[in-house]
């Protein structure tokens, strides 16, 4: 019975690096920019949503606070390189690092609270970093950071004529983000944060101790979260608080797993496949008034997918291979 | 030695509710110990008390020579208590197995140590063959067994069994049963919690009743239930005369 867990597992690593090398590869055929941003697009937003699966998937600590880290990650790299002259390298790990030790700081005081009034925590939260990003003027306040363009280059991670860089570093992102799921997926971390989901008290007897298990999750969650917007602040190389720290992004982070399937492996690279092209393509196509439209596809898809599988898209597969056996 | 576990003179107050008054028990190792008493006779706070999810108001609780009194739930799980619920936990989307393995991973981080101890405590509790089935999809008795299941898991001295036997049909509860006498045979001390005196009088080596809160009675099983005491306790006074 243990072969069989040890081959289950082998097979979900070959099969994402299987999907990793096919990803890498369709820039060789599709040439399109606009696509080749719109797949940067749904890689970020695969990377984002498996991490924000760690805390609010396996751990069960729904946030909807996520832009928060996702800002803090985009302002520490651009206000390190714009002011200090710091690499985005570093300020991609300062950012996480900074992201990890604020939702530490945050976690000691929510964590105490329990289901909604978490989720509600966690939004008024993240508006007040927007309201505190808006009125600082050091970090360019309302009017944002122009991130200074000094040349196509690896090191300074900017690049003006392809976007191709851009898409394999993300498609490193999402792979980092699933790697580190699957990995903690089977460790202590893994079993004590489905465990805590599930039930805490009952946790609490068998030895976890479950406010650190939520401790854990929101720092790994948020490490990841603000490399996730780092890039994003490299990629589009111009940001202001509404547009790395807005409501939408805590969203858009969440949607694809509960698509996919909150608190699964493949969930939220499944949702962030599905979703983030049809948002792109609802917005171009529908023209100027796209804005709204992608929103009701959006509340659709939801309402779609809590009516005829909650559990997330992931299930009709697991299904299917129940029924083969 | 001393007593593997000890109540030292423990209250318990709720508002103007005096749940636990004075209360005094110790359980020696390999014993099987039942913790008896109508409803309401303060068992369950006993047990909360000692389990470590709430502290007495006053007194102190010692385990295995030293004082517990302070410690979380999760702390003296790691110390060698092991819990079991009235209501059942378990982790419902979590597999069989894998509800064991959280149980196994206080003593180890090894995944495949974890795993290798939860097949074997699976075996050991008769559950080996549903190790793969959502806890969720388990049927009532079977959730119990898990419960036992996970706390033998963490390798406890003391296992703190609390109303396993109660609602199960008299086949299912004779399979209980054995499956406490065979835990005790590993070397671990129990203390069970029921209220169902005829389950509960030929499996535990003594017996402690409790009644508002006090510790009513204290002996043999035999002994205990002939207790004029126990008996007003638990039928009122008028069936004392009798006797």
């Amino acid at each position: 019975m243990d072969t069989q867990f040890a081959q289950r597992r082998r097979r979900e690593l070959i099969t994402a690096a299987c999907l990793a090398v096919l990803a890498a590869l369709v820039p060789l055929f599709v040439k399109d920019v606009y696509v080749q941003n719109m797949m940067v697009l749904t890689l970020m937003y695969a990377a984002l949503s498996q991490s924000w699966n760690i805390l609010s998937g396996y751990c069960g600590q729904i946030s909807l606070g996520h832009a928060l880290y996702f800002g803090l990650g985009a302002y520490t790299t651009a206000l390190l390189f714009m002011k200090f002259g710091v690499l985005p390298w570093f300020g991609m790990l300062a950012g996480g690092v900074i992201s990890a030790l604020i939702a530490m700081a945050l976690g000691y005081p929510c964590f105490r609270l329990r289901g909604h009034y978490f989720v509600i925590a966690t939004i008024v939260i993240a508006e007040i970093g927007l309201l505190l990003f808006h009125n600082w003027d050091w970090a360019g306040a309302a009017l944002g950071i122009d991130i200074p363009v000094r040349g196509d280059s690896w090191l300074k991670f900017q690049f003006t004529r392809s976007k191709l860089p851009y898409f394999y570093f993300a498609l490193v992102l999402a792979c980092i983000a699933w790697f580190v799921t699957w990995w903690l997926e089977d460790s202590k971390w893994g079993y004590w944060w489905r465990a805590v989901k599930d039930n805490p008290e009952a946790a609490e007897s068998l030895g976890v101790v479950v406010f650190n298990s939520k401790m854990g999750a929101a720092a790994v969650s948020a490490f990841l979260v603000a490399v996730g917007g780092s890039f994003y602040a490299q990629f589009v190389s111009y940001i202001d608080p509404e547009s790395v720290m807005g409501f939408q992004f805590s969203l858009l982070m969440a949607l694809p797993a509960v698509l996919g399937g909150i608190g699964t492996l493949w969930g939220p690279i499944l949702g962030a496949v599905i979703l983030i092209p049809l948002t792109e393509l609802t917005r171009s196509y529908i023209g100027g008034s796209g804005r709204g439209v992608d929103l009701i596809v959006y509340g659709s898809l939801i309402v779609l997918i809590s009516l005829a599988r909650p559990q997330g898209l992931v299930s009709l597969f697991s299904r299917r291979k129940r029924a083969a056996k | 030695m001393t007593a593997l576990l000890e109540t030292r003179s423990v209250w318990q107050r709720f508002g103007g509710l005096v749940a636990n008054s004075d209360v005094s028990i110790s359980v020696e190792r390999g014993e099987i110990v039942g913790l008896i008493g109508p409803n309401g006779a303060g068992k369950s706070t006993l047990f909360n008390l000692i389990a470590g999810v709430a502290r007495p108001t006053q007194g102190s609780i010692w385990f295995d020579g030293e004082d517990v009194t302070g410690l979380p739930a999760a702390e003296r799980c790691r110390r060698g208590i092991g819990r079991t619920f009235q209501v059942v936990k378990s982790f419902e989307t979590m597999s069989v197995i894998d509800n064991v393995i959280v149980g196994a991973l206080v003593r180890t981080t090894v995944m495949r140590e974890a795993r290798r101890k939860a097949h074997e405590v699976l075996e050991f509790t008769g559950l080996a063959g549903r190790a793969d089935v959502l806890a969720g999809e388990l049927v009532p008795a079977e959730k119990r067994r898990l419960e036992v299941a996970r706390a033998l898991a963490t390798e406890p001295k003391l296992l703190l069994l609390d109303e396993v036997l109660t609602g199960l049909t008299p086949s299912e509860a004779q399979k209980g049963v054995e499956l406490v006498r065979k835990v005790r045979q590993t070397g671990v001390t129990v203390l069970m919690v029921e209220h169902v005196m005829e389950i509960v009088m030929p499996l535990v080596d003594r017996a402690i009743v409790l009644d508002l809160g006090k510790v009513l009675a204290e002996g043999k099983p035999s002994d205990v239930v002939r207790d004029p005491k126990v008996i007003t306790a638990y039928l009122g006074d008028r069936h004392a005369v009798g006797t």
